[in-house]
């Protein structure tokens, strides 16, 4: 459940000089030629080479298809395919996919496919807004140990490994077992116990990016720290936070299904996709395959869209990367 | 490389601090939990509890108590079960280290293949496919595969038992093979998942170094220039990542045990949450923790060990 998609993370050396994050640099030449093939005139922004990156990867494309379909499915979807979801009807319980319930319905009564819009709107609530707060504290963390440097950085760094050394599953479960979870106490649990690599790259950035020559020209020139920040150094981390929130944004869907299954995330009567699997599976002997595979299918895709994205708009940003 | 122990050090005390303050954080008297609630009328019992137990002294002496007690083997006490948690792990970890070491080498021994097969046929049709293989597995939640495994494997085509070997003691492992048969494969897959892109990333930057040229202009055949040269240098990352991955390999097993009831370290420390057995929660924790340290630490010194390019200067 870390981030698998990431590159490793270098190798821990001593402490000022950080291996790894000086590795955007590689392909410069590849650039040069590129940008020598550029018509002369307004050059092109970075933005929009970016973008085409972006474009041509099909996979990435197909990912934001994907999540947008996903979203309109469960935010707008209920108000088309409007369907009774409060009040149980057990004369129409656990019927198989016909035309009246399009996947059935479940041991309460409730259509399938409207529930799996509404499930989803929880699950895609907690993800996001987990991967967001995640996002806002690893930054925040990040940016400070590697601007103030020294021993506080080694101070946080070390935090981050102790936490990080614990899986985030175990940290979370652990909470989650200490109070009365709901959607934002959920949120809230995820965030704390996922913004930790988020951290670790952000620190490597501010670290690389302080030393840069415009950076330090900027310096010579006379412009402060809170210049240094704001103007130089946070555009260009941008991306790579960017990054790092699409991925966040995988993980932290794969983790609130993964703790509404297990019983301590999403508590009935509301129900996220974890939670309707793990309702399925007490049928599972049944053959009620439509209390299982469609849940499941809408976690697989919605995941592997966020990834594709995250994939998408690391080649994107390394296109910007390769001109600083 | 002493450094690099003592940061381990210290990364190993703000684990147990971690875990301390989270134990300090749990709502409730640890008396009132033991007695029951009707332990408030009587404070002097609390009182003479607190006592026994060492609650009666100040939080820092009370967490130097602890570290004492970690530091002898006494992980803490289940109140619940009415059992040390050290007794417990006895019984539940060798499960674990034992499924989670067959699914790491199984994965790595297919994760490694698949890899060098994906860089050398790059953007063919099989990298495409195995792209998508480690996509789907990646993507796919560890439950969710278990169940899957379990409605095609179990129920479908009654091949494999649902469960895992049930039973006290490491023997029934060996004694009922067919039920280890679904975790296993369930977790191996997951493992697949997380290892083969480094590695296909792995061959692929070694592929292009010059010493693949150099080794082809003096005549080395393809095969050998791949097993002799780009294997064993890509090789070389595969043992800082294992590392990296163990949290979440722990992670996949405790789902994977929850999902077929195999008596493991995940399927205690899961039914610990669900229980509020908070000893038994931060006992394992400790225990996963100081295991992905002590890993991280070794993989490391292997790395520094395997690759003479890499030296943790002491200053």
């Amino acid at each position: 459940m870390s981030l698998g998609s990431m590159p490793p993370e270098p190798i821990p050396t001593n402490e000022p000089s950080p291996v790894g994050v000086v590795i955007h640099d590689a392909p410069e030449t590849a650039s040069a030629v590129a940008s020598g093939m550029l018509p002369a005139g307004k050059p092109r922004s970075t933005f929009r080479r970016g973008l085409e990156v972006f474009m041509e990867n099909k996979l990435a494309v197909t990912g934001v298809c994907i999540f947008v379909f996903m979203i309109l499915f469960c935010f707008v979807g209920p108000h088309i395919y409007v369907t009774n979801q409060l009040t149980v009807d057990f004369a129409h319980e656990e019927l198989s996919p016909s035309g009246s319930h399009l996947l059935g319905t479940d041991a309460n009564g409730f259509d399938v496919l409207g529930r799996l819009m509404i499930a989803g709107q929880i699950s895609l609530e907690v993800g996001i807004a987990a991967a967001i707060l995640a996002t806002v504290i690893g930054v925040l963390w990040g940016a400070i140990a590697g601007y103030v440097g020294g021993f506080v950085d080694a101070f946080m760094m070390r935090i981050v490994d102790a936490m990080l050394s614990i899986p985030t599953l175990f940290l979370a479960l652990v909470v989650v077992s200490m109070v009365t979870p709901s959607k934002p106490v959920l949120i809230l649990v995820i965030a704390l116990t996922s913004w930790l690599t988020t951290s670790r790259l952000v620190r490597g950035e501010a670290l690389s990016l302080r030393t840069r020559d415009y950076v330090q020209a900027m310096k010579v020139m006379g412009g402060g720290n809170t210049r240094a920040v704001l103007r130089h150094i946070a555009p260009n981390a941008v991306g790579t936070i960017m990054v790092n929130a699409t991925f966040q944004v995988a993980d932290a869907i794969a983790l609130i299904v993964s703790l509404s299954y297990l019983g301590l995330g999403i508590r009935p009567p509301q129900q996220d996709w974890g939670g309707m699997l793990s309702n399925g599976v007490q049928y599972v002997y049944d053959g009620y395959w439509w209390l299982i595979v469609p849940a499941g299918f809408l976690i697989v895709i919605v995941i592997a869209a966020a990834i594709f994205i995250g994939e998408g708009l690391r080649d994107a940003v390394e296109v910007r990367l390769q001109r600083r | 490389m002493v450094r690099r122990v003592l940061q381990a050090v210290v990364v190993l005390l703000l684990v147990t601090a971690i875990t301390y303050a989270l134990l300090r954080l749990i709502p409730g008297n640890v008396a009132v939990a033991v007695m029951g609630p009707t332990a408030y009328r009587n404070p002097l019992a609390i009182a003479q509890f607190d006592r026994v137990y060492g609650f009666n002294h100040p939080w820092y002496y009370q967490y130097w108590l602890w570290l004492d007690h970690l530091a002898h083997g006494n992980l803490g006490y289940s109140w619940k079960l009415n059992q040390s948690v050290a007794s417990l792990l006895s019984n539940h970890l060798p499960k674990t280290v034992f499924l989670v070491g067959v699914s790491i080498i199984l994965a790595l021994i297919l994760a490694i293949p698949i890899g060098v097969v994906q860089a050398v046929r790059r953007n063919k049709t099989i990298d495409h496919f195995f792209n998508g293989f480690s996509t789907v597995f990646y993507a796919m939640p560890a439950f969710l595969l278990g169940i899957l495994l379990i409605l095609v494997f179990a129920i479908k085509f009654p091949i494999f038992p649902p469960e895992g070997p049930q039973g006290e003691g490491v023997a029934v492992l060996f004694t009922n093979f067919n039920a280890l048969v679904l975790p296993i494969v369930s977790l191996t897959l997951i493992t697949i998942a997380l290892f083969s892109r480094y590695m296909r990333s792995a061959v692929l930057d070694n592929l292009s170094e010059d010493y693949v040229r150099t080794a082809k202009a003096k005549g080395a055949s393809e095969r050998r220039v791949l097993l002799r040269h780009v294997l064993r240098n890509s090789l070389i990352p595969i043992a800082t990542l294992l590392g990296l991955l163990l949290p979440a390999v722990f992670a996949g097993a405790l789902i994977t045990e929850s999902v077929f009831n195999y008596p493991g370290m995940g399927y205690l420390f899961y039914q610990s949450a669900l229980n509020q057995d908070y000893p038994v929660l931060l006992g394992i924790t400790v225990v996963v923790a100081v295991a992905t340290v002590v890993g991280s630490l070794l993989a490391d010194i292997a790395y520094a060990v395997l690759d003479p390019r890499v030296r943790y200067v002491s200053r």
